[in-house]
Formats: C-alpha cells, sequence, structure tokens
C-alpha cells in the first residue's frame, strides 16, 4: 500500500517538477520586476513633466512655488529641498555614525555577555520604534528644549531634525557594524593583546581595519536610512526651502529646512491629480529612489568586497 | 638565594586558577630555566595550556577567570596589581596554535609590536626597516619575503606565517617566548624547520612550549614538565622523562596507556 502510494506521489512529483520549477523562477525575478514596475510606474505618473519641467532651474533654484499667487507661474526650484535632504543626512551622521560605532564597540569588547543581550535587545526595540513617534519626540520633547538651549522661537530645525533622524539611524549602523566586528577572528585579537597592544590599539588598529568594509557598509545604510525617512523629518524640520549663504556659519543647525521626502508627503494631498504639481512630486520621488539605488548599490559593492577580503 | 633570577626566569610558586567554579589549576609550583626549552606535555585538559596562558596573563581575557598564589618572571610577581599586561606581554612573547598573523602588510606584522612600545622618536624608517630585516633574516624568512613586504601577511603559506609569528616578537627583545602547540597547523617539512628555529633561539630565550605530540616534546625540548588534571606530576630532564620517570601516572601517559 505505502509503496504503491509513493509510486504515484513519485509520478506526480515528476509532472509538477515543470510548473514547480517555473514557479520558483517566477518568485526569484519578482524583486526585479517590482523594481522596475516601480520606476515605470513612478515614471508614467510623472509624465509628461520631464519633457516640459525647466530642469535648470529644477536643479539650481531653490524658489519651490508650486502654488503660487494670482496671476504668477509657479516655479520648481528644487535645490532648497534637496539641500534640505543632504543637511539632515550629513549632519545626522555626524551623530549617528560616533554613537553607532561607538555602541557597536561596547556591546562587541567591552560588555559582558548578559550585558550583551540585554543592549542588544534594546537596540532591536529602538529599531522598532515607529518613525511617527519619533517624529512626535522631535516635536514635543526636542523643540522646546532647542529652544530654550539656544534661545531660538522655533525649536522645530535642522538640528532637531538631525539628531531625531541620527538616533533613528543607530540602530541599524549598531547592528551591521557589531555583525562585522564580531565577524573579525579572535585569533586577532589575541595576537595583538600578546603583542602588548592595549584594549584600545587593538580596537583601532586591528579591528577597524579588519571590519573596515562592513562599518563602511553599516554607515552606508545609515545614510540611506537618513535620505529616506519622511514623517520624522517631517514633523521635526520646519519646512522651509531655504539655503545659508554661509554653509561654515554654525547657526544654520537652527535653521528650518525642508527634505524631499517630507516635501511629496506635505505636497501631494493638497497637489491636483494628475496636474503640473502633482506630475513635478514623482519626479523629486524618482531623485530619491536614484539616491537611494545609488546608496544601496555602493554598500552592497562594499559589502562584497568585505566578503572577498575574508575568502 | 641572591641569584634566583638567574638560576631560574619563571617561578611559579603554589599558583591556583579557577575559570568561574572549576578549578583548572591545582597549587602549581615549578621553576623553570632560562636558555633551554622546557616542555608542558600531558591529556588534553590537564591545564598545560592554562598554565602557558597564565603566564602572560593572556587569560584574563575570558573575564571569569580568578587566581591566587604567585608567578614570578624576572623577579617579579606578575600577578601584582602594579604590573600592566601590555609590558608584561612585551617581555614575554607567545606563539599560538593556528598562525595568526595580523591581517597588515608583512612589514607592519613586524613592527606591530613596537608601534604600541617606542617612542614615535624611535619609530625612524630606517630603525624600523633594519629591525625587520634582522627579525626575518633571523626566522629564515627574508629571502622568500624581501621583495613583498608590503604584502598581506595573510597570503603567506602556513609555515611562512607562523615564522612570521615568531619574527614579530623579536624586535621587542623578549626574554621569553610561550609557545601552544606551535606546529600543529603544519605539515612534517614545517614541523621540522619550526622546530630547527626553536633549537637556534633557545639560547638566548626562556622557551616554554605546549604540546600533545610526545615525540616533539622528546626532540625538541631539554626539560619535560609533565601534567594531569590541573597539577604538575613530573618535572624532569626531557631524557630522563621519557626513559625513567620517576612517578607512575607519568610512565603510563608515555607508554600511551592513557590521553
Amino acid at each position: 500500500m505505502i509503496r504503491k502510494s509513493q509510486a504515484k506521489l513519485g509520478a506526480f512529483l515528476d509532472k509538477a517538477e515543470k510548473p514547480i520549477q517555473w514557479l520558483i523562477t517566477l518568485c526569484g525575478w519578482s524583486s526585479i520586476i517590482f523594481v522596475a514596475a516601480i520606476f515605470i510606474f513612478i515614471l508614467k505618473e510623472s509624465w509628461p513633466a520631464p519633457l516640459t519641467l525647466n530642469w535648470g532651474e529644477f536643479f539650481f533654484s531653490h524658489r519651490w512655488i508650486p502654488v503660487p499667487a494670482e496671476g504668477n507661474e509657479p516655479t520648481y526650484g528644487a535645490m532648497g529641498i534637496m539641500y534640505g535632504t543632504l543637511a539632515i543626512t550629513v549632519v545626522s551622521m555626524f551623530i549617528a555614525v560616533p554613537l553607532g560605532l561607538g555602541s557597536a564597540v561596547y556591546i562587541s569588547e567591552f560588555a559582558t555577555p548578559k550585558l550583551k543581550e540585554t543592549l542588544k535587545v534594546l537596540i532591536e526595540f529602538l529599531a522598532a520604534i515607529p518613525s511617527i513617534i519619533w517624529g512626535f519626540i522631535g516635536l514635543v520633547i526636542m523643540g522646546p528644549i532647542i529652544q530654550k538651549v539656544f534661545g531660538v522661537a522655533v525649536g522645530v530645525n535642522l538640528l532637531n531634525a538631525s539628531i531625531v533622524v541620527g538616533l533613528m539611524a543607530v540602530p541599524l549602523i549598531v547592528s551591521i557594524s557589531e555583525d562585522a566586528l564580531r565577524a573579525v577572528p579572535d585569533s586577532y585579537r589575541e595576537a595583538s593583546l600578546a603583542l602588548g597592544a592595549s584594549k584600545w590599539e587593538m580596537i583601532y588598529r586591528v579591528l577597524f581595519p579588519a571590519a573596515k568594509n562592513g562599518l563602511l557598509a553599516a554607515c552606508m545604510l545609515g545614510v540611506g536610512r537618513a535620505v529616506g525617512e519622511t514623517m520624522a523629518v517631517w514633523m521635526a524640520s520646519g519646512g522651509t526651502d531655504n539655503i545659508p549663504e554661509n554653509f561654515f556659519d554654525p547657526m544654520l543647525l537652527l535653521e528650518r529646512v525642508k527634505a524631499l521626502t517630507a516635501t511629496i508627503a506635505g505636497e501631494m494631498p493638497e497637489a491636483v491629480n494628475g496636474g503640473e504639481h502633482y506630475q513635478v512630486l514623482f519626479i523629486v520621488g524618482i531623485v530619491l529612489l536614484t539616491i537611494s539605488v545609488v546608496i544601496n548599490v555602493v554598500s552592497d559593492l562594499i559589502i562584497k568586497g568585505f566578503k572577498a577580503d575574508k575568502a | 638565594m641572591a641569584d634566583d633570577t638567574q638560576a631560574f626566569s619563571i617561578r611559579v610558586n603554589d599558583y591556583n586558577l579557577w575559570y568561574g567554579d572549576f578549578q583548572a589549576l591545582h597549587h602549581v609550583t615549578v621553576d623553570i630555566k632560562p636558555g633551554i626549552v622546557t616542555s608542558l606535555i600531558g591529556p588534553s585538559g590537564c591545564g598545560k595550556t592554562t598554565l602557558l596562558r597564565s603566564l602572560n596573563r593572556i587569560n584574563e581575557r575570558y573575564g571569569n577567570v580568578k587566581t591566587t598564589g604567585e608567578i614570578k618572571i624576572l623577579g617579579k610577581n606578575i600577578l601584582d596589581e602594579d604590573v600592566s599586561p601590555a609590558t608584561l606581554r612585551k617581555n614575554v612573547g607567545m606563539v599560538f596554535q593556528r598562525p595568526n598573523p595580523l591581517p597588515i602588510s608583512i612589514y607592519e606584522n613586524v613592527v606591530f609590536g613596537l608601534r604600541s612600545h617606542a617612542t614615535r622618536k624611535e619609530l625612524k624608517k630606517s630603525t624600523l626597516d633594519s629591525m625587520v630585516e634582522e627579525a626575518l633574516t633571523e626566522v629564515g624568512l627574508w629571502h622568500a619575503v624581501k621583495d613583498n613586504l608590503k604584502r598581506r601577511a595573510t597570503g603567506l603559506t602556513l609555515e611562512q606565517q607562523q615564522k612570521l609569528c615568531i619574527a614579530r616578537l623579536l624586535p621587542l627583545k623578549p626574554q621569553i617566548i610561550l609557545m601552544d602547540e606551535p606546529c600543529s597547523a603544519l605539515d612534517a617539512a614545517g614541523i621540522e624547520r619550526i622546530e630547527e628555529l626553536i633549537a637556534e633561539l633557545k639560547a638566548r630565550f626562556t622557551i616554554v612550549i605546549v604540546t600533545h605530540n610526545m615525540a616533539q616534546a622528546k626532540r625538541a625540548s631539554d626539560e619535560c614538565i609533565y601534567m594531569y588534571l590541573g597539577e604538575i606530576v613530573e618535572h624532569s630532564p626531557t631524557a630522563e622523562l621519557f626513559v625513567n620517570p620517576k612517578e607512575e601516572k607519568t610512565a603510563m601517559y608515555i607508554q600511551g596507556r592513557y590521553g
């Protein structure tokens, strides 16, 4: 009996072999199809604005006036919002990279096993906090603190958004750098300690070079997180697309900024479906998508280098 | 007893070691002479590697280690609080079971220790260059690598890697070199050459070597310490220990009755 049913199953599987293969192939290709479909969809929604848009103005002017006063033409100068995204990314990385690498080093090299587990759970928890909560923290907690400390009228600004986004990127940086540090063979640690290196020397002369690619990839993914963050940035950045005149003036930290993501989220509900404003917002989406694809490809290449090194 | 430090470079006195609740070493008392090779033998888990790793305090990495007793190296108890592990390890070098060159260039491997211990002034390029050449020549590696000093050390053969791991100790001018089964990753030819190298180095250093391989202990060491279950059973000249062991347990081990 058993043998008979097994034979039947065998015959069925033989016949099903081809369709199953097809199905699996389809699954494998689906991610590629999705990415292509997203690009095509966004491009289609923006059409025909890419043909008619004044690209010079888009990239080099910061006059973003999609809904002008009566009698004026709308202008779509996106330089201000690109600056906003760039500024938030750069400043937030000044916070997230040292903090993230520092805690990764602490977790992988100094913490006792018990503490290590606790910290890792807490950091995962941090990564799971919804971005609206971070935005709320920026708006309600950080804002008033910044107002008091710096004596400014408005507490939502570049500094606020960068702190919030930086803290959001920390868990990602910590977990990937910790993986990279843990992947460094213990024999390297023993070798350097046995040569009389201090723990700190071991970390910066041996572990950092050995884990370099993984640490760089962690930072790149942190950058990706900062570029793509929407809700928290929207709530904590203030929403003005000014470009500072002097980039070395630290006061620019207290200026309000506006990011690409927040612009789309904020204006999409007001834009007339299919109208020019709507189409240009999709072009902004293409710019964002391009930035994140580039960041992902670069960090992927870095991680590949990291694997090749180990082989 | 004023010439203690000359007669013995390592004096272990009533040394006990626990990993958590497990006592790995029991009342170890042993004196090790300079200028010869002393081998530590015994079955797996007998504490020979633990004893070796106590001598440069690299054991402390594990965090749950507790010790009592005294280990005097060059007349100073290395377990005292004022002893810095870094300075200790400059004087007491270590070679590991698996060759572990650092993932940097051959050159940088050799000068790695110096960069930690010497002042910036002493690190002139010409000084470093000559030290690298001297150290690599001493281990017989100079001719093979002199044109590739900038190459990554991890690309060398295992035998070359192990020689490099010995060479990188030399610029620090250690008095003692600890070796934890230094040949176990090598082939027969490699073992022979590393043993030759040990024989060449031994006049100038105190060499302590842990080995599983009794034939190697016989060939390469002058004195032999047999350990069992965390205790020292016998410490004799190698020739004597293998021909005429004093203890019954030693006799059983060298006859291959256990271990």
